[in-house]
């Protein structure tokens, strides 16, 4: 069974139609890249998929491991394994990231029925995703993303995705903004994710970053519909080639 | 229901001051005053000051400047003195009880028998309640001992009035005169009873004193009056209030309180009001009109408020500091939360009379529902008050469209040697927020309640750790539906 597939999706934002007939498949264990010129609908895609609301699903179907979670809300998605990494993360001042990460994984647990973590072997872990994550324990006492820098918040991201082990994680632009050693170290934590069946939906306007995470597929979405599908070397080929022969 | 509950028991007209009836009939006049003194055996002084306040108060006007709207309060509607209740007075029973409110005891996970005390219900034959008050009695008997060892006086004020005459006689409206203003020239006229404390010179109160333990807690009545004395030296910190909110038949409460620092004492005053704010529409809340004022009177002393104001239908209170001594310090932590249709006008005052005087005012106001919340904060240094130093910071949080939140800071700075720094913000809690706790498994009731405790974390941080945890935990379940 496909973890996820998306059908015909079409989509509306305030009257105006972004996603129109958008299809795609992930199988488990898979990591698929999407590419696209911006203002395409490639945040638009990631937050439908993670049910924001707002966004007014016209036709069309989001399966996601078997169930149809058109209609279903954030939480109760993300309780059944589906995590987006932000294109551009929020700041919540005053809650630490320590506690709001505790907040997350207890709620998680709890949805699907686990025992809480233990509060001792929980600040380990963290500490030492952090750790790998190049990131100063200090920052776990820190507002959450509260002054962090650029590429603080999307090394946060990822403390995020490694923590709460989804199945799916949507990666919205999580290499922009990043130089080269920060993004050798999202990279490194995305590839530790990636396993059998963890699958990764990696969204990025430049194809630099699949040379530190090879996707199985990649996509190019544009104005609302995959114009072109195909493997690594197609990633290339846009470099090289830019997107106006795939568009006009 | 029995048929003597259906013959009235009391005058329903003509004025009695038999002093051995319970209860007045509404209504105030100079002989409902000696009524009152008289029933508590009053020392002569204490009768005259009580008149004295009353002829001040009948030529005084309502404040009218508050950021709030209310029907006019008919005063001679009021009763002033009522005895403990009798079983006509209250609820039944719990079944009679705004079942909001008992949903909300249920979230706080208060037992049965302390929802009924709360609840004010009243029954004939009390059963488990009897536990409860045998409890607390007990334990306030041990806790007497242990503060008496200590030297600390801590009692109702209505007995330091016989056993502490010189200290009440000498402090009892010095910090807030009679005229002070509306509420609390009423109060002076006509209070019920309320905490006495005297901490000696040098003594450091070997535990927090909570008016939980106060025997007579029970009816404190809607007149409460409480006076702190700290002595050179000494430190106390008093915590008022409970994180249950309390129902109660008078709509009115205008309490005093007054606080007293000499050289080099400290104290420390955390409340946390959670009166009942009434139905979704307001119906049937309390009208909270406290004056509550300290005196740094001493040199280096040091009075600190903090605040969590979470109930009343409408809150008009401004904890103040008068600092006189020379390097004495003032401060005001408040959070100040309104849902629904709750108004509260809230802040404080800082008067720098003394050199080098300090004061820091952190106000923390969050509005949700159709609530209105304003903050309204004076600092004042005079001429004397050279190397005065203030800081404010005033943040307002908004929940949603229909609520309001408002900020009048007013300063008087008269010394030109004195430094004043004002901050402030105004924030909603987003939708992005929102979603990003949603997207990590956390549903928007929590988020928001998340979001608020970490915008409240500088005033939490002042509160003792006990009350902390509770007031998280009230902030949750008072926020409660504000997010659609
Ligand atoms: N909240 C919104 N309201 C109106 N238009 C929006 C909104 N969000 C996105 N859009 C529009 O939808 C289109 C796709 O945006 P987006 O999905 O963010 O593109 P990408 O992520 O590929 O850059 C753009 O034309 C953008 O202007
Ligand atoms: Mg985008």
């Amino acid at each position: 069974m496909s973890l996820l597939e998306v059908r015909n999706l079409e989509v509306d934002v305030d009257g105006k139609r972004i996603l129109k007939g958008l299809n795609l498949t992930l199988e488990p264990g898979s990591v698929h890249a999407i590419m696209g010129p911006n203002g395409s609908g490639k945040s638009t895609l990631a937050n439908v998929l993670a049910g924001k609301p707002g966004y007014d699903i016209v036709s069309g179907e989001v399966i996601f491991d078997g169930n149809v979670v058109n209609e279903t809300e954030p939480e109760a998605l993300a309780q059944a394994g589906l995590f987006l990494a932000f294109q551009y993360p929020v700041e919540i001042p005053g809650v630490s990231n320590m506690e709001f990460l505790k907040a997350s994984l207890d709620n998680l647990h709890a949805a699907r029925g686990d025992a809480q973590p233990n509060a001792v072997e929980f600040m380990k872990t963290v500490r030492s995703i952090a750790a790998e994550l190049d990131l100063n324990p200090e920052f776990l006492k820190r507002g959450v993303n509260e002054g962090f820098s650029g590429g603080e918040k999307k090394r946060n991201e990822i403390l995020q995705l490694l923590l709460l082990q989804p199945k799916l994680a949507v990666l919205d632009e999580t290499d922009s903004g990043l130089d080269i050693d920060a993004l050798q170290v999202v990279a490194d934590g995305v590839n530790r994710f990636r396993s059998d069946t963890n699958t990764v939906l990696m969204i990025t306007h430049y194809q630099r970053l699949l040379n530190y995470i090879v996707p199985d597929a990649v996509h190019v979405l544009a104005d609302g519909v995959i114009v072109k599908s195909g493997g690594r070397e197609l990633a290339e080929e846009l470099e090289a080639r830019g997107y106006a022969w795939l568009t006009n | 229901m029995a048929v003597e509950d259906l013959v009235p028991t009391e005058y329903s007209a003509g004025f009695v001051t038999d002093i051995e009836s319970e209860t007045l009939p509404p209504g105030l006049d100079e002989s409902v005053i000696r009524f009152i003194s008289a029933k508590k055996g009053e020392p002569e002084w204490l009768t005259e000051w009580r008149l004295q306040a009353f002829a001040h108060w009948q030529k005084m006007q309502e404040p009218l400047w508050a950021h709030v709207k209310f029907e006019p309060i008919d005063y001679n509607a009021i009763s002033y003195y009522s005895a403990p209740k009798s079983a006509a007075d209250g609820p039944g029973s719990l079944a009679e009880v705004d079942p909001e409110l008992l949903r909300t005891y249920e979230k706080l996970g208060i037992p049965l028998h302390e929802q009924e005390m709360l609840a004010g219900v009243v029954k004939e034959r009390p059963d488990v309640a009897v536990d409860a008050v045998f409890d607390s009695v007990s334990i306030a008997t041990t806790f007497r001992d242990k503060l008496a060892e200590a030297g600390v006086v801590f009692c109702p004020i209505s007995e330091a009035v016989h056993s502490h005459p010189e200290l009440v006689q000498k402090y009892l409206g010095s910090v807030v005169p009679q005229r002070d203003n509306f509420y609390a020239a009423l109060n002076c006229a006509v209070f019920s009873d309320g905490s006495f404390v005297y901490i000696p010179p040098g003594v450091r109160c070997p535990m927090e004193l909570s008016t939980y333990f106060r025997i007579n807690e029970q009816n404190t009545g809607q007149f409460e009056r409480t006076l702190i004395v700290a002595d050179k030296g000494s430190y106390v910190s008093y915590l008022e209030g409970c994180t249950a909110p309390m129902r109660d038949e008078n709509q009115l409460h205008a309490a005093v309180v007054e606080l007293v620092a000499l050289e080099d004492a400290e104290i420390k005053y955390s409340t946390v009001q959670n009166w009942y704010p009434g139905d979704k529409d307001g119906k049937g809340g309390i009208y909270n009109f406290v004056t509550k004022r300290g005196a740094c009177l001493g040199d280096r002393s040091k009075i600190s408020w903090t605040q969590v104001e979470t109930g009343s239908a409408i809150t008009w209170k401004y904890p103040s500091v008068v600092l006189r001594g020379a390097d004495s310090v003032g401060e005001f932590y408040s959070v100040a939360l309104t849902n629904n249709c709750q108004q509260a006008d809230t802040g404080t005052k800082m008067i720098h009379i003394g050199p080098n005087t300090r004061s820091t005012i952190i106000s923390k106001g969050i509005s949700a529902g159709r609530s209105q919340n304003s903050y309204r904060g004076l600092v004042r240094t005079s001429p004397t008050a050279s190397g005065a130093r203030n800081y404010t910071q005033c943040d307002s949080l908004l929940i949603g469209p229909g609520c309001g939140a408002h900020t009048f800071p007013y300063i008087e700075n008269r010394n030109t040697t004195a430094i004043i720094e004002h901050e402030a913000s105004t924030s909603k809690v987003s939708d992005d927020q929102l979603f990003l706790c949603q997207q990590r498994g956390i549903d928007t009731e929590k988020a928001v309640s998340m979001i608020v405790n970490g915008f409240c974390k500088d005033v939490f941080r002042e509160l003792p750790m006990e009350f902390a945890v509770e007031a998280g935990k009230l902030l949750e379940v008072s926020l409660e539906g504000a997010v659609g």
